[in-house]
């Protein structure tokens, strides 16, 4: 058995559907955060081993990486600004109390 | 011999990562989740480098072990997420969450091992972080310096939000 593409997706897949899991599973709004960050690490997993069996010409894929990297980042940063603003104002970060649109 | 030591690697790495990301999902302490949540990112780092991909790893480490894992550890304390004993509890859906989240997989799995994917007999480049600089740099220069203004509005958009008024 020689390594191949398949191993990595199969690995990619399962770090998305544990990601997934986190992201609806949760109460605390920065775990929430955090499993969106696992089925980020997955989609860049699966691109840069694309970028290594099927492109290795070009690397498209690990371009790819590099801005999933940069715009997760990002993300993460303004999420957090976010959760930190909410808790100022309902001094809670469990979503399922945070329920009306309104204060 | 090569391909032995490759596979070893991959499940050593690979079991280390998907342990680690199973647990950043389930310990009860949001702290410990975050802790977890850094070892996974370093796990993914160590696959890059399988994957003949240096930079992008060096990048994994540096942004996402570095700082995106400060940045929630701030968050978390900020918010005293950590004071409850029990501050990672899963909510009322988690069962239909699990339901998903495993249907989802089987059909993931069933689509990578039913696909014929173009697997190319082309050579890597000798050193592909050169090859990557290349390409950001002449076909991709446009989304780099989109991906700057991005960076520069999403570190003001953070601050404004952020700010105590």
């Amino acid at each position: 058995m020689v390594l191949s593409l398949e191993h990595f997706l199969v690995l990619s897949a399962f770090l998305f559907c544990v990601g997934l899991y986190g992201a609806l599973a949760k109460r605390n709004a920065v775990a929430i955060m955090m499993a969106i960050e696992l089925m980020c690490n997955a989609v860049t997993v699966a691109f840069v081993a694309f970028a290594r069996y099927a492109d290795p010409a070009a690397l498209a894929g690990q371009v790819f990486a590099v801005f999933i990297i940069t715009v997760a980042a990002a993300e993460v940063a303004l999420a957090l600004a976010i959760v930190l603003a909410l808790y100022r104002l309902r001094r809670t970060i469990n979503v399922e109390d945070i329920d009306l649109l309104r204060w | 011999m090569n391909d032995f030591f490759l596979l070893a690697a991959f499940f050593l790495v690979g079991g280390l990562t998907l342990l680690s990301a199973v647990l950043v999902v389930t310990v009860p302490k949001i702290v410990h989740s975050a802790l977890f949540l850094a070892l996974s990112f370093v796990g993914v780092a160590a696959l890059f480098v399988l994957l003949y991909a240096e930079f992008v790893a060096a990048v994994q480490v540096l942004i996402y072990a570095g700082a995106v894992v400060v940045l929630m550890l701030f968050a978390i304390m900020l918010t005293q997420g950590s004071q409850t004993p029990q501050s990672n509890l899963p909510n009322r859906q988690w069962v239909l969450a699990l339901g998903v989240a495993g249907a989802l997989f089987i059909v993931l799995i069933a689509v990578v091992y039913g696909t014929a994917w173009p697997i190319s007999t082309s050579p890597l480049p000798a050193y592909t972080t050169q090859a990557l600089g290349q390409q950001l740099f002449t076909t991709y220069v446009l989304p780099f310096e989109i991906a700057s203004v991005l960076l520069l509005v999403a570190m003001v958009g953070a601050i404004i939000i952020a700010r105590e008024d």
